[in-house]
């Protein structure tokens, strides 16, 4: 089934195309990888897709519904999750603050119940809490609950804006760069807990991600974009031995450059 | 040393009514990243809120009566005046912030400066420009300890400020929409993706911000007796400068600057000279600006790349 399809999704910015008629289908239950050289568009698409740009023409559609144009908190409260490519975690915050905040779909006490501290109230904390330990320890980030988000180690504040984001209870989540910064043993432990949101979480995810070994090992399909527009799309396989590909995203001579994607790896 | 105990009772008491001023000044920078001029006018609102809620509620009457005004009635009063002023904070923010929101910073600082002059002429217009006597919402019972005179209204003023800042302290890290504050304070792209309503949550900064406003106001009609439609100038001007001395953008900084911008001008009142307590203000505010201009419990903001 499908859920996330993109129809001919175009947008400029002046006289950059940043996206020409781009069109996709991510189905249900599919890590769906997203990759291209650097300024291909890749983030672009996420912000069309999650609102913080609206398509100039084309739709997006979520769920059988178009969401073209949707404002962000609406697109988020039909269960589309993002991470940020620049970590934007709420520094200052603790580790557990930054996931109940995301929680704003389990509030059940009205503004009023909250600063009379109603038993509504306290319920709606206690379930806030209860929850954000529970995806906390899926990522691996008990042990830091307590702790400033902003003093956390660069993969595990990754890791966190993935729990952050899980919160929403997203039917589809959109990771941006999530293994940027991380070394290969942290990857190989993302790797691991992405299968584990499609596999045990029954989510979708949307992927971008330059690190070769974390796209091959985990995707499903994927998409290849260049200059905003598809140049490929199929399984790692054959996306790894598609020609365009090569070309555009190896560089030409791609067999002398031991890129990552030639590695033996997945 | 008794002479020197009163003045820092008086200073405490001043001090904590230019606490509440500054924390609506504080928290609404540390949202918007704008100064709000306008909030010494709502403070100013606020005041007068109060002072026609005990009139409808027959202040005269109690008064010319010789009884005292029910307590019941006194906090009804605040609370009225309260919603009064958060009602006017909202619709501020409504009708002159929110257009301009996404402007260049300087552009609502210069609405902000407008509204300010637009509600202090309005004030003149409906309040009339003549000073007005506060109602006595409590009747002043001054009492000796040790050599030292203290008001009920002096310890009134003081433990109401108090509450009302403990209030805010455990709903800003308590609630959510307390951490949806903070969050928007530091990411607003964010906590909209993150599924925060980011207007609702700067309509209950303002809202808040507001209410303690016109706590103030009341708080401070109480104290100086005397109100008119341009006191929230100055006595916003210094509580503007209490949050920069605390950091603003800190909470309990501008609860810090708040009392200590309260002592320095009653102490220097008391001791130097009556004629320099509005000027001693500002001789700190020079001196923020250049020895720590981040403030007291401020942090430097690192720039985003």
């Amino acid at each position: 089934m499908s859920l996330l399809a993109l129809e001919r999704v175009n947008k400029r910015f002046g006289g950059l195309r940043a996206l020409g008629d781009v069109s996709f289908v991510l189905e249900s239950g599919q890590i769906f990888g997203l990759i291209g050289p650097n300024g291909a568009g890749k983030t672009t698409l996420f912000n069309v897709v999650t609102g913080v740009y609206r398509p100039d023409t084309g739709r997006v559609v979520f769920d059988g519904e178009d969401i073209s144009g949707l404002r962000p908190a609406a697109v988020a409260a039909r269960g589309i999750a993002r991470t940020f490519q620049n970590i934007r975690l709420f520094r200052s915050l603790t580790v557990e603050e930054n996931v109940m905040v995301a929680g704003h779909h389990m509030q059940q006490a009205s503004l009023i119940g909250a600063v009379f501290r109603t038993q509504s109230h306290a319920k709606d904390e206690l379930a806030l809490r209860t929850r954000a330990h529970e995806l906390l320890q899926i990522m691996g980030l008990s042990a830091f609950a307590g702790d400033v988000a902003g003093s956390l180690p660069y993969g595990s504040q990754r890791r966190l804006e993935i729990a952050r984001a899980l919160m929403l209870k997203p039917k589809l989540i959109l990771l941006d760069e999530p293994a940027a910064g991380m070394n290969s043993q942290e990857a190989d432990e993302l790797k691991r807990q992405i299968r584990f949101l499609r596999d045990e979480l029954k989510l979708s995810v949307l992927l971008v991600e330059h690190n070769m070994s974390v796209v091959m090992g985990v995707c499903d399909r994927i998409h290849v974009v260049d200059h905003g527009e598809t140049i490929a799309e199929g399984t790692p396989e054959e996306v790894r031995r598609h020609p365009r590909v090569l070309a555009a995203y190896l560089g030409k001579e791609s067999g002398e450059s031991g890129r990552p994607a030639r590695s033996s790896e997945a | 040393m008794t002479e020197f105990i009163q003045q820092v009772i008086n200073g405490l008491s001043l001090g904590s009514i230019y606490a509440l001023i500054a924390l609506g000044y504080t928290m609404v920078y540390g949202i918007l990243r704008l100064i709000n001029f306008a909030h010494g006018e709502v403070f100013m609102v606020g005041a007068y809120a109060g002072y026609y809620a005990a009139s409808a509620f027959g202040i005269d009457a109690y008064e010319r009566g010789g009884r005292a005004f029910p307590l019941v009635l006194a906090v009804a009063v605040l609370l009225l005046a309260m919603a009064a002023a958060a009602a006017l904070g909202t619709t501020i923010e409504l009708l002159a912030y929110r257009p301009v929101r996404k402007a260049p910073r300087l552009t609502p600082l210069i609405t902000a400066i407008g509204v300010s002059l637009f509600l202090q002429n309005a004030g003149m217009l409906v309040f009339g420009p003549n000073p007005r006597r506060y109602p006595p919402i409590l009747k002043e019972v001054p009492f000796e300890i040790g050599g030292v005179i203290v008001t009920n209204i002096k310890v009134t003023i003081f433990v109401v400020a108090l509450a009302l800042m403990t209030a805010l302290r455990f709903f800003v890290l308590g609630t959510w929409t307390g951490r949806a504050m903070r969050a928007v304070s530091i990411h607003p792209d964010a906590a909209r993706l993150m599924g925060i309503d980011v207007d609702r949550t700067i309509r209950a900064c303002f809202a808040i911000g507001s209410a303690l406003a016109a706590a103030g106001g009341i708080l401070f009609g109480l104290d100086q007796i005397m109100i008119n439609p341009l006191m929230g100038v100055l006595t916003g001007l210094k509580a503007f400068v209490a949050a920069v001395l605390g950091g603003i953008g800190s909470i309990p900084g501008a609860v810090l600057g708040g009392v200590l911008i309260g002592l320095a001008e009653q102490l220097t009142a008391g001791y130097l000279s009556p004629d320099y307590r509005d000027a001693i203000t500002f001789v700190i505010l020079i001196l923020v600006l250049m020895l720590k201009p981040e403030g007291l419990l401020g942090v430097v903001k690192q720039e985003k790349v």
